[in-house]
């Protein structure tokens, strides 16, 4: 792969480093609102994909997805911090290890 | 030649972003990061010539639901001994991301990607414009896009229901 010209495997080079940042953050921090903000980082890492292959098909099918998954991502941060608002509520704390009720 | 630089600068700027997101120990620092990732994003969508997903990039994700983050953030008000940075011991973290990048990203990278060589296509000048995407969405699309309203709908009423206190 050449510095130059930009070619759509730099695009999709770039896509999975993203996914792989975002994947590390969900796996390894403990605070809540940590995993949320890394799973939008991985939404965006396969919209980057989705556009990078609307631009090689030259179909606008993928610009569409992107905006599906977009306002997918809204409803699913809403949803999300109402989860992370009751379960503070209840826990008084944002610390993914505590929310263990389920194990026993 | 100025189009490699652009896109070098936005993907560095991404790629540090997105690193500093996942080690702030703070989450409004890490909010404010993640503005950064979307940003430079937004301006790779605009070199691929997505003119629109660019501007809703910026006006949902780093205007509507950023803001709902930090605004909820703000709201649970955390004390100093609720921010811990890492779940495991740091070896454990190491390993699992040693695993992690030898799994998925060293194949992408070094099988997938070198053995294709996708070309872009050919495109009229009005690709991803507003008008374009509008056309898709309320031709072919139609009965989805109905469907991610219902979607909305249910998230604000499940939202509503679960973070009152009392119904």
């Amino acid at each position: 792969m050449e510095l130059y010209p930009i070619t759509p495997n730099h695009y999709l080079a770039l896509s999975a480093v993203l996914f792989t940042i975002g994947i590390a953050g969900v796996l390894t921090r403990k605070n809540v609102f940590m995993t949320l903000m890394s799973l939008e980082l991985m939404l965006n890492a396969v919209n980057l994909s989705f556009i990078t292959f609307a631009k090689v098909n030259s179909d606008l099918t993928g610009h569409v997805f992107v905006l599906f998954v977009v306002s997918i991502a809204a409803a699913e941060a809403c949803v999300g911090l109402a989860i992370v608002i009751a379960l503070f509520r209840l826990k008084e704390t944002v610390n993914l290890d505590m929310f263990k009720s389920l194990k026993n | 030649m100025l189009e490699a630089m652009v896109f070098y600068i936005l993907a560095a700027a991404s790629v540090i972003f997105g690193l500093l997101l996942i080690t702030r120990v703070n989450p409004i620092s890490s909010a404010m990061t993640l503005i950064g990732v979307f940003g430079a994003l937004a301006g790779l969508y605009a070199m691929l010539n997505a003119s629109f997903v660019s501007i809703i990039q910026i006006l949902v994700y780093a205007g509507g639901i950023m803001v709902l983050v930090i605004f909820v953030i703000m709201l649970l008000n955390l004390h100093k001994d609720d921010l811990q940075p890492m779940r495991a011991q740091p070896f454990w973290v190491i390993l699992a991301l040693v695993a992690l990048f030898g799994t998925i990203l060293g194949p992408i990278l070094f099988c997938v990607l070198p053995n294709k060589d996708w070309t872009w296509g050919s495109l009229t000048p009005d690709f991803g414009t507003l008008m374009m995407v509008g056309e898709k969405i309320f031709s072919d699309f139609l009965f989805p896009f109905e469907i991610l309203s219902l979607i909305l709908l249910t998230a604000v009423i499940g939202a509503l229901v679960m973070a009152k206190r009392k119904l």
